[in-house]
């Protein structure tokens, strides 16, 4: 069942809440990604406020769906969602990246338990989710009803350790893995394109046996028609190429490699945030 | 004299003691490990019989998993098996598994606290023949310096399976170094083993016309080469030195107690292992006598070079690891005094 005007318009209002608190954290933080933090959080927000069985109050419920971020600097989005949905204060925001800070600077599940795992080094979380999914497989068959939700960076790709993992998957027909590729095109370095282009990037995938889905990753309806193709198949893992703008919702950085990996900073790159999220801090 | 205490092998010395690879110890330790708890999966690169998984393999077929030559898979893999609530081995040779994939080791195994216990088989310049491109002599330094690892290594195929089945009973993230050729059977099944803890297999004053002396030096090996240090250690009491030989199978974390111990009783020590001086179990004892009980310590082991082609003996010999370079080490110590 696709999703509802309503719900459509309730996910785009969280999404604007994450992406504003989101932004808030980095600026307070001084340092941290910015690019693609934005572009994920739509998709954030449909993962955890619509496809995600989970419990914010139970993070440890053994039947829980698992989200696995490979890329961990994009994690101010992962911290804002959970945040959103309850996992934990939205003022805890605000203490991204500071000394004792449950919410370190590339995510450390020791620090903040409902972590499914710790990452920043990347190219090892679609390994970890493919490991996930395996152990369930052994103990509960190919019928398990869980879900494994990896998030990889385009421009992690690169590492060769996830096509180490991508044959694997293949090879175990592990169809509850799902992994979603940021395809933002941007890299610290420059675009993809020109650091090491990744292109035909869906016919890789499908070279390598795995169900590919393409979509807009700012449209609910096609995430959400892209999530349910990929649960419906059952003789593959299935990829969603999610094509996000970076930066998306501050149009002056938006498309723009340089904002990958730095918070606004000065007075007027602040100011031009807050303005395009609408956000009123007198 | 052997400590009779360390019930070790009566036939140690002989011409004929029996000979075992230490790599066979773990793949019997994984079997009756396995046995016991259903959370252990086997997982390995490409070398199941070589590194003695095999046995696992054929009898619990479902708990293995083939990862292909793909050691940086192996291992981040394993880390999401723990995560749900399996205890992973996952084995490939030493160089590979934990060198190639020695970040995917610190990040997703160790600082994500999960409890994969990683052997690395074919550790040590006595390889042989395969070359310096396969000798993994960099193995314990990059192991112990990743903070929870706990690093061991076996000194014979008995204490390898003692230490397989104790490490698939602790939450830590375990490395157990395993080696390729037959090597003397130095213990027993009655041989205490306890992770964690290091041994004293001989002591001259065991006997009764030395007991009340001091040491002279003290020994402390790790590995197959004990067995060097044992012989060592013996033509030196033939030659009336008061010696003691500990076997530190776990290098981390260290058994200090045991280490000041002999170090304050001999007032000099000499460390034997197959691996580079720099970052290995040397380096972790002088570490720990610096800050307790400076002595003079010598070091026995691979001095900054990468190992070549050649059988395991003519190798040992040429690499400054054999019972005489012990026995050098041993006098050149004893002038530091």
């Amino acid at each position: 069942m696709s999703l509802t005007d309503e719900k459509v318009k309730l996910l785009e209002a969280k999404a604007l809440d994450i992406r504003r608190s989101l932004i808030e954290s980095l600026i307070e933080a001084k340092s941290g990604h910015t690019a693609g933090p934005l572009d994920m959080a739509d998709i954030f927000t449909y993962l955890y406020f619509h496809a995600l069985k989970h419990d914010p109050k139970k993070p440890a419920w053994p039947y829980r769906d698992r989200l696995i971020l490979s890329n961990g600097h994009i994690c101010p989005v992962l911290y804002s969602t959970m945040a959103h949905a309850g996992y934990f204060p939205v003022s805890e925001l605000k203490t991204l990246r500071k000394f004792g800070s449950r919410l370190q600077g590339h995510p450390h599940r020791e620090w903040l338990p409902m972590l499914e795992n710790s990452s920043g080094p990347l190219g090892s979380g679609l390994s970890q989710a493919v490991g996930m999914a395996m152990a369930d497989k052994i103990d509960n068959g190919k019928t398990s009803g869980k879900y494994f939700y990896c998030l990889l960076g385009d421009g992690e790709l690169d590492e060769g350790n996830n096509w180490e993992a991508i044959m694997f998957a293949a090879r175990e027909k592990l169809h509850n893995v799902i992994a979603i590729v940021d395809r933002n095109n941007i890299q610290i370095d420059g675009f993809t394109e020109d650091v090491m282009p990744l292109n035909p990037l869906t016919d890789k995938w499908k070279a390598f046996n795995w169900h590919v889905i393409e979509v807009d990753g700012h449209n609910f309806r096609d995430i959400d028609r892209a999530v349910g193709e990929a649960q419906a198949v059952f003789d593959k893992p299935s990829v969603i190429i999610a094509n996000t703008i970076a930066s998306k919702g501050i149009p002056a950085f938006e498309r723009k490699f340089e904002w990958h990996g730095k918070p606004p900073g000065t007075p007027e790159e602040i100011k031009t945030a807050r303005e395009a999220l609408g956000i009123n801090k007198n | 004299m052997l400590n009779p205490h360390q019930k070790l092998n009566p036939h140690l010395f002989d011409k004929d003691v029996e000979q075992v690879p230490i790599r066979k110890g773990f793949g019997e330790g994984l079997l009756q490990a396995a046995e016991a708890d259903k959370r252990i999966v086997g997982l390995c690169a490409d070398l199941t019989e070589s590194t003695h998984m095999l046995a696992f393999k054929q009898k619990f077929p479902e708990r293995f998993v083939e990862m292909g030559i793909a050691e940086q898979n192996l291992a981040a893999l394993a880390s999401g098996m723990a995560a749900m609530g399996k205890v992973p081995f996952i084995t490939s040779y030493a160089m590979f598994s934990p060198g190639r994939n020695w970040e995917q080791i610190r990040t997703t195994i160790a600082y994500n606290n999960r409890p994969v216990k990683i052997a690395g088989s074919h550790a040590g310049i006595s390889v042989g023949p395969d070359g310096g491109t396969h000798q993994a002599i960099e193995d314990i330094a990059i192991t112990r310096v990743i903070p929870r690892m706990v690093v061991i290594a076996p000194c014979d195929s008995i204490e390898a399976r003692k230490a397989t089945i104790a490490s698939s009973k602790t939450d830590s993230p375990t490395y157990i170094r395993l080696a390729r050729e037959k090597t003397p059977v130095i213990t027993t099944d009655e041989t205490p083993f306890e992770i964690g803890k290091a041994q004293v297999v001989f002591d001259s004053r065991v006997s009764s016309d030395s007991h009340k002396r001091d040491l002279d030096v003290g020994i402390i090996a790790t590995g197959a080469l004990l067995y060097k240090a044992l012989k060592a250690a013996r033509k030196l009491n033939q030659e009336g030195k008061n010696v003691a030989v500990v076997n530190l199978s776990t290098i981390k974390p260290l058994d200090e107690d045991t280490i000041i111990k002999v170090a304050h009783d001999a007032g000099a020590i000499v460390t034997v292992e197959e691996h580079q001086i720099a970052g290995g179990m040397g380096s972790v004892v002088a570490e720990c006598l610096a800050k307790h009980f400076p002595v003079p310590i010598e070091f026995v082991g691979v001095k900054d070079l990468f190992g070549q082609s050649g059988t395991p003996d003519e190798l040992i010999a040429h690499y400054g690891m054999d019972e005489k370079d012990i026995h050098q080490a041993v006098l050149k110590v004893l002038l530091r005094k």
